[in-house]
This record gives structure tokens, sequence and C-alpha cells, in this order.
């Protein structure tokens, strides 16, 4: 039922600001064979330029501010940002620490988000935030 | 003519942030610069003002997502120390279930990042696929994938129970089972003998000097392990050895096959170390203090400091602890990672190589790489980018070449 609703196949571009790895072990337990997300075209991207959609992990530490709304603006239109795991969503773990510029709508306010909370979210839910996105993008015109 | 090649500084997939700065001439690596800092949350801050000593233990997890047992492991055992917490032994059996079960786990993520370093993709995909059998052991046990909240001062907080262990003792089968294949996709592969033997070299004599930990200093043959050398939690009821590379090659080189060849023996090790534990576990308590309020009041009482050492799956890993009574957090938190130790063995590794040979040399010491790495080669002041994906790209050229 997704492959008839979706116009082209999905790439992500992973960004890690700062996240305690937690979060991108299980996007790499995602792409691989156990849930194999690669089957819907699915895929991590080695540039920006290419993505549609900027998987977060990590609660954006003061140095990693800029580089995250650098990737951002590199992005294409329309774009989605999925925010893995809680500490990108609302600092998590690591709240009121002195070094933190975000959660994410501090940093990328006019952002679309999906969140995918969890600590780490399972890769279940994972894909389920990426059909999320997925359906957002069909909607404003992806692929066209 | 020379160039200098920046990797990072921002390198997001690590505990600690990092800039590899190598300088090259044509494609050779004449010299190569870490430099550490940058990327920081904080945490031995938290731990010293926000938290009570009970919450730390869940940030000292968040260290790195990776090891989440290792540093409550080391935060635990310092206060332990210091607050005189006994230990029932059936918990001790239990840590060193968990450790263990964390080093599979790592040790075969690392398979699959190194694989996929060298262009060997459908071994990445096997390596996560097999895998997947520790992560679900562990989800049965803990009942969440990747972050256990298994650990508490004065023993742990859920027991293996009954029927827990067929389904652990399955997933010992499988692991045994498989050994050999992998071992063999792993070390007969032609092209990855080629692209790791006699690459990245470690001299014994440089591994000492610099200090290097775990599967990274044990493949240059030092026989370094702290369940070996001061056995803690119930290691000393097993008789770990600490593994090297000739064990199965009969001679130690200090390259990146030697790593590789000590963590696959590792997992094996791993493996019986589980299969005796649970075989010889104690019945009784897994915790001797029930009543979190009443821990909390027994360590704002205690004062002292202690180091609490565990070897975890990159090597050892040292948390400083000091208390003051009447302190309501942690007086001194430091966390020394292994990687932190590690990196600085980039330098020896790397010099003389080729660029395409970074990405695996790199990961050879297990830094958590996943990276979403940034390259620059400066070439007469005007500078042209490599990305992680050109390097990468680099690498797997290179594979194939030697593959004709
Ligand atoms: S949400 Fe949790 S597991 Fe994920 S990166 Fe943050 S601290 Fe780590």
């Amino acid at each position: 039922m997704i492959s008839k609703s979706f116009k082209k196949s999905l790439w992500i571009f992973h960004v890690n600001s700062g996240s305690c790895n937690g979060c991108d072990i299980e996007i790499v337990a995602a792409l691989t064979p156990r849930y194999d997300v690669e089957r819907f075209g699915i895929k991590l991207v080695g540039s920006p330029r290419h993505a549609d959609v900027m998987a977060l992990t990590g609660p954006i530490t003061s140095d990693m501010e800029d580089k995250v709304k650098r990737v951002y603006e590199q992005m294409p239109d329309p774009k989605v940002v999925l925010v893995v795991g809680s500490c990108g969503i609302s600092g998590g773990v690591f709240h009121e620490s002195y070094h933190l510029a975000g959660p994410v709508n501090k940093v990328l306010p006019d952002a679309t988000c999906v969140y995918v909370p969890g600590c780490p979210p399972r890769p279940e839910a994972i894909i389920d935030g990426v059909v999320k996105a997925w359906k957002f993008l069909e909607s404003a015109g992806g692929g066209e | 003519m020379k160039y200098t090649v920046p990797i990072g500084p921002i390198h997001p997939a690590l505990k600690e942030p990092i800039a590899i700065n190598c300088t090259v001439s044509g494609e050779e690596i004449t010299d190569v610069d870490v430099v550490a800092s940058q990327n920081h949350r904080g945490i031995e801050w938290i731990g010293m003002n926000r938290n009570n000593p009970v919450q730390t233990i869940y940030i000292a997890e968040r260290v790195c997502g990776i090891c989440n047992f290792c540093h409550p492991a080391c935060l635990i055992m310092a206060v332990e120390e210091i607050a005189d917490i006994d230990v029932p032994e059936r918990a001790q059996y239990i840590r060193v279930i968990q450790s263990e079960l964390e080093r599979i786990h790592s040790h075969l993520l690392w398979a699959g990042v190194a694989a996929h370093e060298l262009g060997f993709d459908s071994l990445l995909h096997y390596t996560w696929m097999v895998r997947e059998k520790v992560m679900d052991t562990l989800e049965i046990v803990n009942g969440n994938r990747v972050t256990k909240a298994i650990m508490m001062y004065g023993g742990v907080r859920r027991d293996i129970k009954d029927e827990h262990v067929p389904k652990i003792r399955e997933m010992i089968k499988y692991y045994q089972d498989l050994f050999d294949k992998v071992a063999k996709l792993f070390l007969e592969d032609k092209t990855i003998k080629m692209r790791t033997r006699n690459i990245g070299i470690l001299t014994k004599e440089d591994a000492l000097k610099l200090q290097a930990v775990g599967p990274t200093v044990r493949a240059s043959g030092v026989k370094k392990d702290v369940r070996q050398d001061t056995p803690y939690f119930a290691y000393p009821d097993f008789d770990v050895k600490a593994i090297t590379p000739d064990m199965l090659t009969g001679k130690v080189v200090g390259d990146t096959y030697d790593r590789i060849v000590v963590r696959l023996l590792e997992v094996k090790q791993s493996v019986e170390i589980i299969e005796q534990a649970l075989d010889e576990m104690p019945p009784g308590e897994i915790i001797s203090e029930q009543k979190i309020p009443k821990l909390l009041a027994k360590i704002k009482r205690a004062e002292g400091e202690a180091i609490g050492r565990h070897e975890a799956p990159r090597g050892e890993d040292i948390h400083y602890v000091k208390l003051k009574s009447g302190f309501e957090s942690l007086y001194t938190w430091k966390v020394r990672a292994p990687t932190y130790s590690n990196i600085m063995a980039w330098r020896p590794m790397l010099m003389h190589h080729q660029i395409a040979d970074i990405p695996i040399v790199a990961a050879s010491i297990d830094p958590c790489l996943s990276c979403t790495n940034r390259a620059v080669v400066t070439e007469n002041n005007e500078e042209k980018w490599l990305t992680a994906e050109d390097l990468h790209n680099l690498s797997v050229k290179k594979t194939k070449e030697m593959m004709k």
C-alpha cells in the first residue's frame, strides 16, 4: 500500500549532533537485514544536497549548532527533519547542560519535524517516523 | 607537493570529538595530528551539579550508547568502594553476563563497520544480521535493546530468571556454531587480508608508549586486560586470559588484521564466559539495599575517593569519583573512556599509508566511527573538499583494484 502511493524513494542524510550513539546504532539496525528499510528504497546518502530527510540524533551541542543549520540549508525543498531520540526533542537526559544549543526547535525553528521519542527508540519506531516524513513529503509535492 | 587533509574537526559519531589532520604527499600520509576537544555535552558537570548519584547512573549510560554498561559499571564500582556498599554474589555474576553480552554486540557491530569501510557491504549486512541475536537476548533480559538500565549501587536491578536461561543458552549455541563461518569470512577472504595485513601497524613498543588499551593494545601483543590483571565483579572466578593474535595465527604483527583477529576471538571468549556464568551462578539476592532513599542517604554520608576500572569492549575504562559528606551530588567525577587512550595510536598507524587506508585504519581502533565526516585537501592554498563519501569511495576503489 505504501509503494502504490509514493512517487520516489526517500533519501536520508544522517546528522549526529552530539548523540551518545545509541540512536545512531538503531538507525543502522533499521537499515540492515532484520528491519531492512532499503527494500523500500530508503537509503542513507553521503551529501545533504541529495537528501529529502535529515535524520538528526543528539541534543545539538553548541559546537554543532552552525553545522546542523548549514546541513539543513543545503538540503533541497521540500524537506523534513526526522528527530530520532528524546535528546534532540527536548534535551532528554542532557537538559540543563551548559553546552546545549538544542533542542531542535530552538536551532531550526522553521523546519518541519517528525519526532521519534525514545532513548533510544526502537527501529520499528524509527521506520514509523520515516513513513510519516514520507507522507508529508508526498503531500508537499516531493519528487516532482 | 604536500597537502593537509583534516578529517573532522567535528567527528559527530565520536564520544570524544576528534580532528585528524593528515599531511599527505601524493597518496602517502607523512604526518598525522589529532586534536581532541569541541563537542561535549557537559555530562560530568551534570553528574556533579544537577543529579543525585542514582540519577547519575542513567546519565553515565548515555556517555556512550554502545558501551552503555561499562560507564555505569565504573561509576558504581567507585562509589561502592567509597561508601562501603556490599554486592551480593549473584549480582556480581549478572554483571559479568551483562558485560560480556555488551562485548559481543559491540565487537560484532565493529566488525560490520570495518567491512563497510573496506567496501564489503554484504558482509556488513551479514554481521549486523548475526548481531540481532544478541540484541534479542539483551531485550529478553533487560526489556530494552540498547540502553540497559541494569546497574544499581549494591547490585543489579533485574534478575536473570529461569525462563531467560534457555534463551541465553540458545544464543550461546548460535554463536558457537557460527564462529567458524564468521572467522572464515573475515580472516580467509583474500581481499580483506590484502587490505588489512601490514596496514596500520602499531608496534608493541609504540602501543606501550602511547598507553593504548583494549583490543588495540592486545593486537600488538601486550597481554593487558583489566579482567585478568585486577579482576572485579565475579571475574576472579573466571580464568580470563588476555587475548593476543598469536593464539590463532601464531604471530603478532600489530596490524589491522590482528585487530580483527583479537575481536573475533574475544567474541568467542565472551560466549564461553557467559556459559560458565550461567552454570555457576549462585542463587540469592540481587541487590543489597532495596530502598533508594536509604541508599542515597548512605552515599551522602560517605566521604573519600576511588577509581572504578572496567574492561569495556574498546579497552580499559576509568572513572574517578570523590564523595564529600553532606554533598547531594558526586563531589568530583572524571571519566576517561578507552577511545581517549587509543586515538593517539592513529599517528603511528597511519604514517606512510595511503589516503584510501584512512577509513579502515581509523576504524580499526573502534572509535565508534559512523561518520558524517568532512575532509579538506589544501592544494596551493586552494581548498578541495573531500567528503566521507569520497574517502569511502577511495577505499572501495582500492579494494577493487587489488582484486584485479
Ligand atoms: S536519545 Fe538517548 S539514546 Fe538517543 S542519542 Fe540521546 S541520549 Fe543517546
